[in-house]
């Protein structure tokens, strides 16, 4: 039986003579455009303001800590696209040097040459579409269409190397599928080139803009100490003023041959994060052009590490003893031995922390992931409140999350 | 100084042990005692960066079962180290939270809540967040199985008030899942698909 909807009474006001004003408490999402996937604020408001903002997250909670419990290393690779899919060769990367870790496995100059060439031009596609999508949030369409031309001349050079554009599942513990194809390090020079002066047209469209400029400068400030207390990583750390890279403090796969600059944010708002990734994509560039200029000869993939890295197609079709190694590691996996190890790479969204507890074989007793989404996100709660409504929406395009991996 | 400052924790808490590691330093502590190991590391030896918080589950046959793990990184001198507690009782394990020290480790906190049933005594909002409230089981403890267990979706104090109608989506033999052997492939899949030809039928010229 529905109640009568009465009009409240509009002179009513308190002891202190202010109006009398009801809080009203409003859903974001989860399928809300501007919460990028399936991300539900909870939002308690003042009129305009935000009181309070509570995450609802978990909609896209698929168990891959459970599931990898339950196969070999080789076959989680696949479920490691599927948590930052925007960037899945950073993850393929991430996953398999933390596994080598534990195998202390050094893999030849090549292999890191590749990974960390991957690893680039997939920061560039997650930038660009993190650029793309936040400058539709905030509502300028144009700057959309520059950058996912741009990613499909990327996908298509992740086509030409993995066979896949999205889910790449590119690396195997202890190397990856296959060499690069021939001419592929030149496409990814001429990528470079022309990418550059079409970087700087799209963001020319954003970083001046009397728009872009009101709806994210001093909105969403966090300051450096509440970026570390939250354990923010990536951009959404470095564009609070923390200079952290473990690219550059912690180096792995051979980063630490390449000359880039950390850029760094001033304030720590919306805009400084926004300058930020445009900055990486530029100094992603730079690594690129001297990875591709330096790229090694030699072996792609580990030699003399015969339980962990399969051998060559034609050896199994041809020898007895390929062909029963080659049977032991797909049906047994990559031989490791027992022991724990924690490896963080840092990956377009912020630092992706594999933990492995292994007690020896080819599965894990324990793998956790640590998701820089789901630690970046975590301080909404902090940032929203104060901010009006369309502010929120400003907010969380700048934090550039993925729920994929948020609630892996 | 970082080996100096693992060797002054350890002689500052006597009850710290080191742990088998094969990458950073690791020292397994009591329980009680994280909170105070914690914020000593972080006030005095730079670990200022709160990178990851998780639990291990030894299975049920073992005990102490439940390890919680601590991951800090140091903005200083770039270094990590890891920090262990087994929890002390198998039926009810618990550690004290270190919210108190870090905000952002509340959600780590909540989320091995989540997974284990590891309490954090003194959290300031212990619950659910990865599965939804009310969920009665906990996922990445050992002895819940790979397929999942079925639960009814919403739960009946939701449906109460909101009178929901929901169908939980059949864990086998659903539309989009693909059996081995019984329902070929073009069955199963519910999508619009041209029945001139498929697997069985060849695809005319």
């Amino acid at each position: 039986m529905p109640t009568e909807f009465a009009f409240p009474d509009a002179a009513a006001k308190n002891a202190a003579g202010e109006f009398e004003t009801e809080k009203m408490s409003l859903s974001m999402g989860p399928s809300h455009p501007s919460t990028h996937g399936v991300l539900r604020v909870q939002l308690e408001l003042d009129g305009e303001t935000v009181i309070s903002a509570d995450p609802v997250v978990g909609y896209l909670h698929r168990g891959d800590e459970k599931i990898a419990e339950n196969m070999t290393y080789n076959q989680f690779v696949p479920y490691t696209d599927r948590l930052d899919y925007l960037a899945p060769l950073a993850n393929n990367m991430a996953y398999a040097i933390a596994v080598e870790r534990l195998a202390k496995l050094e893999l030849p100059p090549r292999c890191q040459a590749i990974r960390v060439i991957t690893a680039e031009l997939a920061r560039i596609s997650s930038h660009l579409m993190g650029l793309g999508a936040y400058a539709i949030d905030v509502g300028a369409w144009s700057v959309f269409l520059y950058t996912f031309g741009e990613r499909e001349k990327l996908y298509r050079l992740f086509e030409e190397l993995t066979g896949a554009r999205f889910t790449t599942s590119y690396t195997r513990i202890g190397g990856v599928t296959r060499d690069v194809p021939p001419g592929w390090t030149e496409r990814v020079t001429g990528f470079c080139d022309q990418f550059l002066p079409i970087l700087e047209e799209s963001m020319k469209l954003l970083t001046r803009n009397k728009i872009f400029l009101d709806r994210t400068m001093g909105i969403g400030v966090i300051s450096k100490a509440d970026a570390i207390a939250y354990g923010l990583t990536g951009p959404n750390l470095r564009g609070s003023g923390v200079p952290l890279d473990l690219r550059k403090d912690k180096p792995y796969s051979g980063y630490e041959q390449y000359e880039f600059d950390v850029p760094v944010g001033s304030t720590g708002d919306c805009y400084d994060r926004y300058l930020v990734r445009g900055e990486e994509m530029r100094q992603s560039v730079r690594i690129l052009k001297q990875a591709v200029a330096k790229f090694p000869e030699g072996p792609w993939h580990v030699v003399d590490a015969r339980k962990i890295f399969g051998p060559r197609k034609e050896k199994i079709l041809t020898s007895m003893e390929e062909l029963i190694q080659n049977f032991m590691l797909v049906t047994e996996g990559p031989q490791m031995p027992a022991g724990e190890v924690y490896f963080e790479a840092e990956n377009p969204k912020g630092a992706l922390g594999f933990y492995v507890v292994s007690k020896g074989g080819g599965v894990p007793w324990r793998l956790k992931i640590r998701s820089p989404s789901f630690c970046n996100l975590s301080i909404l709660p902090k940032v929203c409140v104060g901010a009006m409504v369309s502010d929120v929406v400003s907010i969380l395009g700048s934090l550039d999350f993925v729920m994929g991996e948020c609630d892996r | 100084m970082f080996a100096d400052a693992i060797a002054a924790l350890k002689a500052r808490f006597p009850q710290a042990a080191d742990r088998a590691s094969l990458d950073h330093p690791a020292v397994n502590v009591p329980a009680a005692d994280v909170p105070a190991v914690l914020e000593y590391l972080r006030d005095r030896a730079e670990f200022d960066f709160l990178a990851d918080v998780t639990a291990i589950d030894w299975s049920e046959k073992v005990s102490p079962r439940f390890t919680v793990v601590y991951h800090l990184f140091s903005t200083a001198s770039h270094e990590y180290v890891r920090i262990a507690a087994d929890c002390p009782d198998d039926a009810a394990p618990a550690v004290p939270s270190v919210t108190r020290l870090w905000p952002g480790a509340n959600w780590h906190e909540r989320e091995t809540f989540d997974m284990f049933g590891i309490n954090f005594a003194g959290h300031p909002d212990l619950r659910r967040i990865l599965m939804w409230d009310g969920y009665p089981h906990f996922p990445l403890r050992k002895e819940f199985p790979l397929a999942g267990i079925e639960t009814t979706l919403p739960d009946p104090d939701v449906v109460a008030a909101t009178h929901a109608k929901v169908k939980p989506a059949p864990m086998v033999g659903g539309p989009f899942v693909a059996t081995s052997g019984e329902l070929n492939l073009s069955d199963s899949e519910p999508r619009a698909k041209d029945e001139s030809w498929n697997e069985r039928g060849e695809k005319p010229e």
